[in-house]
């Protein structure tokens, strides 16, 4: 039986379109009225709400547990103080990525993990002799994600400290009488907000946010909506940018931190005094420069797409929904060097955006590459240059 | 008082949008260029002001579709804000209480249309085929300058054929649909596919659009398809409303032209073009500023720029005539309101996601073409056309949270009233489009906190356009494509060698395309060319 987040009864009367998907095991909105680029514009021009419950939620505790998260995550947990969280990836003693996900830390032992995927026997199995305890605390919370340009004045008129908070720390608050953690993260790439609530609070605080939006163009939005801020702002996605290394067939479905994008996340590497999962192999990569792919953005050379939509007969589709199938990339020579792993027409910037994956060589802004699209049952290319990720960085969302 | 040490190459007159357009388009090629507008702020006629306190009145241009995507590009107006939010749905009122409302999904929508007539439910996608198909074939044309049919130069030729060539390949059907739309009525082609009246009232309304026809009369259809011809976000037809109103818009144009190093001056009206032995060399401002250019660009509309920036008696007497023949005979007004709440539509309760888009009063074509028979006989209508937008429920910035602004534009007003003037009917006439707004909408007078009236009068006092009309020369076969705005003066010049025309009053015309400046700039950058390699 699909089970549902503690928002859903209020949830459930919102979503006009009654269209759910399934996430984690629970019923999750795919949109609430029939115009997910409705929703979209919420994030980017007002604010939105979004239930991001089923997201796994685990709590490391003990006075081992920052030595335990030091020694598999891939950034370093070390330089997170109390108050902040950090998203970062961890991987396979082979270095590559098995899974994405943001670490909150309360205090010196006490942290609390979200992730897409069930991690906990995972990392059980690695606390051998620590004074570690991992719990699965998913179904204890719901969690709000309020975002947008206008999240902040609404939350801040429920939730006291809101405002003060900078990008990627949290604070302990209240909403009403309901004690609640907020977070300034998201996954919109916009100025936004979390709110991880006590299960049988939830309702309350949903109404209290949905209150505190009134006349300010606060709307709920679905996963559709979603996923289109998310590639506007770069952010993988597992299971389209990534696999898990750990069921992965072959090493093609396999990428390293460094291919993924994130050889930010690499820069204390040489530091000796902190082994963890992976290390040596990703040290390997860097110093012999083996990596296999860069992960970049591409926009598509606007002119050139509607030039051969145009010549095809064609109206040259701009739909905002991103296709999450892989598109080839190919120099002007007919080689493949590289693949789009999602592509959409983003309204913020009016262009065909894509993140991708190219060779190394091939990685700097502006370089060219041809995007392959099907027309008429036909293989057709299309003009794109590489960009940097995130597409869409607006001040606000760090200011 | 005289001033004469500025110099630039390109002074452009009017700081519309066309002008913006086409002064970032001049000073991206490098030339040094002013935009002088008469007003305090640039935008023409799309522009957003602050008239009370938190609420943001887009007193005449008020959404964006026909916007060439090209323009949006080159002039790089996502960098300098471009934000255009979609408007999800449209509500169509009806005068029994009942309505019709469509928005993004085709499935919703054909359930919605059969509650009205299952025949029309299979009709929506054929009509929507159709004339996205006629639309494929009109839209390479507003992209180009059009050809001089009567010129015979080998380039005139060329172009000729090239025209020829594009419709020769086109569709049998297709180029039938397309000469149905160019010559008849609004009526006779929606009544090939629809049986509903809301749903040809509402489709309808935009064949009456700024012009001076009913649904019924010939030349509906050429309005109906224009105002299909925008592909916002690659939709034919689909609307947009730009993050602080059109002015929000124009603000965007302003901001690109400076980062490209055009300069704009306000509070500078024009008094006339400056001419030597035929050629304009810069213009004359009201106080007496004289400003020196080897370009001049009038953005304004062909009546004031060919027999007011200039002396008709240095023009061509046929250009004259033509121009002091075109037709103008503004027939729109705006009425906006500051309003305290959202209106409220008995058959929806309390509902208010019907205001996410445009709301269409008007029910029937009968509708329409009553209200058009007002017109007919010199007086605005009894019950008008309106087509409202409540900005605020799709971009919160424009009114305090819960207040909401409301745009409605209106017909028929006709410039010319018959025994009267609008000086006299102006608060008359906004009583009667409130008193239509309240039979559909009860209790909508009791939450109005501030209305803004402009009649044709008060935009042609305000903005400069020609009796009122929105489109700077109404949409009319022979004022369209190489007869805009006068044969033989389609491609952007006049008979003053460096004085040249870029508003809405030449092709492809208004809605805020911005064709007209682009265009413009580009054949005044071929023809400096043409004349800087004639000087080597």
């Amino acid at each position: 039986m699909i089970k549902t987040t503690p928002f859903h009864e209020r949830l459930d009367q919102l979503n006009t379109t009654q269209r759910w998907g399934h996430w984690s095991g629970y019923l999750s909105a795919l949109k609430y009225q029939m115009s997910p680029k409705h929703e979209y514009f919420a994030i980017r021009n007002s604010a939105g709400f979004f239930d991001t419950s089923p997201l796994y939620k685990f709590r490391i505790t003990g006075r081992d547990s920052e030595r335990l998260l030091a020694g598999v995550m891939t950034r370093d947990i070390r330089t997170c103080r109390p108050g902040r969280a950090q998203y970062t990836v961890w991987c396979d003693d082979r270095g590559f990525v098995l899974e994405d996900g943001v670490l909150f830390r309360h205090s010196a032992t006490d942290f609390l993990l979200t992730a897409a995927e069930p991690n906990l026997g995972y990392f059980s199995d690695l606390i051998g002799h620590l004074d570690v305890t991992i719990e699965d605390v998913t179904d204890e919370f719901g969690m709000l994600a309020v975002q947008g340009p206008r999240s902040r004045e609404i939350l801040a008129k429920v939730a006291p400290g809101v405002e003060a908070l900078a990008y990627f720390e949290h604070a302990d608050t209240k909403i009403g009488n309901a004690a609640v953690t907020v977070s300034r993260t998201g996954y919109t790439g916009d100025l936004g907000y979390e709110v991880r609530v006590p299960r049988d609070d939830a309702i309350d605080v949903l109404d209290a946010v949905i209150e505190a939006g009134q006349g300010h163009g606060l709307r709920p939005f679905g996963e559709e909506a979603l996923l289109m801020s998310r590639i506007e702002a770069g952010l993988v996605l597992i299971n389209v940018e990534f696999s898990s290394s750990r069921f992965a067939y072959t090493d093609h479905d396999r990428i390293t931190p460094k291919e993924l994008g994130f050889g930010w996340m690499l820069k204390s590497i040489d530091d000796e005094t902190r082994p963890f999962i992976g290390r040596q192999a990703l040290r390997r990569e860097l110093a012999e420069q083996t990596s296999r792919w860069a992960t970049v953005g591409l926009v598509l050379d606007w002119a050139d797409y509607d030039r051969v939509y145009n010549e095809a007969g064609l109206v040259p589709p701009k739909d905002e929904t991103p296709l999450d199938y892989e598109s080839m990339l190919y120099d002007d020579a007919g080689e493949r060097v590289g693949y789009a792993t999602s592509l959409m027409y983003s309204p913020v910037l009016q262009q065909h955006i894509a993140m991708a994956r190219v060779r190394p060589d091939l990685a700097a802004s502006g370089t060219r590459v041809n995007l392959e699209l099907t027309i008429n049952h036909h293989y057709e290319t299309v003009a794109a240059a590489v960009t940097k990720l995130p597409f869409f960085n607006p001040p606000r969302k760090t200011a | 008082m005289a001033r004469t040490d500025k110099t630039y190459d390109a002074i452009i007159v009017g700081g519309g949008h066309n002008g913006l357009v086409n002064g970032a388009y001049l000073a991206k090629a490098g030339l040094k260029v002013l935009i002088v507008e008469r007003r305090h702020l640039v935008g023409g006629a799309a522009i957003t002001e602050e008239l009370r306190p938190g609420f943001q009145f887009t007193s005449f241009s008020y959404a964006l579709s026909l916007l060439r995507p090209d323009i949006v590009q080159e002039l790089e107006l996502v960098k300098h804000g471009f934000l255009p939010i979609l408007m999800p749905s449209s509500f169509a009122p009806m005068e029994n209480g009942d309505y019709l409302l469509l928005g993004q999904d085709r499935d919703e929508n054909i359930k919605e249309i059969t509650r009205h007539s299952s025949h029309d439910a299979d009709a929506m996608d054929r009509y929507e085929y159709d004339v996205e198909r006629v639309c494929q074939v009109v839209k390479p044309l507003l992209d180009k300058v059009p050809p001089n049919i009567f010129g015979k130069s080998p380039q005139d030729l060329a172009e000729t054929a090239d025209l020829v060539k594009h419709l020769s390949g086109v569709d049998q059907k297709v180029l039938h649909d397309l000469v149905r739309l160019i010559t008849g009525s609004a009526a006779d082609f929606l009544d090939d596919y629809f049986e509903s009246d809301i749903l040809k009232g509402y489709i309808a309304s935009s064949g009456i659009i700024g012009t001076k026809v009913g649904p019924m009369s010939q030349g509906s259809g050429l309005v109906l398809l224009y105002h299909s011809l925008g592909e916002h976000d690659g939709h034919f037809g689909a609307w947009s409303f730009h993050k602080g109103g059109n002015g929000g818009f124009t603000q965007v144009l302003a901001r690109a032209a400076q980062a490209y190093g055009a300069e704009i001056m306000l509070n500078a009206p024009v008094a006339s073009v400056i001419t030597k032995n035929g050629a304009a060399v810069g213009v004359a401002l009201e106080d007496g500023t004289e400003l020196t250019a080897t370009t001049v660009v009038s953005a304004l509309d062909p009546r004031r720029t060919f027999t007011q920036l200039v002396e008709p008696r240095e023009l061509p007497s046929d250009l004259v005539e033509n121009i002091n023949r075109l037709r103008f005979q503004g027939t729109s007004a705006k009425v906006n309101f500051a309003l305290d709440a959202a209106p409220r539509y008995p058959a929806l309760g309390d509902r208010t996601d019907q205001y996410y888009g445009f709301v269409n009063i008007g029910p029937t074509m009968e509708y329409l073409e009553r209200a058009f028979d007002d017109a007919k006989y010199g007086w605005y209508s009894k019950r008008p056309y309106i087509d409202c937008a409540i900005q605020s429920f799709v971009d919160p910035d424009m009114a305090p949270p819960g207040k909401h602004v409301m745009s409605c534009f209106v017909q028929y007003a006709p410039y010319h009233l018959k025994g009267s003037d609008w000086d006299a009917e102006r608060d008359r006439f906004a009583d009667t489009v409130q008193a239509t707004l309240e039979s559909f909408f009860p209790g909508f007078g009791d939450l109005v906190l501030q209305r803004e009236v402009q009649t044709p009068l008060d935009i042609e006092r305000t903005v400069g356009l020609t009796e009122g009309n929105i489109f700077a020369g109404e949409f009319f076969a022979p004022q369209m494509y190489f007869f805009r705005p006068a044969p033989g003066w389609s491609q952007y010049r006049t008979p003053i060698e460096g004085y040249y025309q870029c508003g809405s009053g030449t092709h492809p015309g208004g809605c805020v395309m911005g064709a007209p400046g682009k265009l413009a700039s580009q054949q005044i950058l071929r023809d400096l060319e043409t004349r800087a390699s004639g000087r080597d």
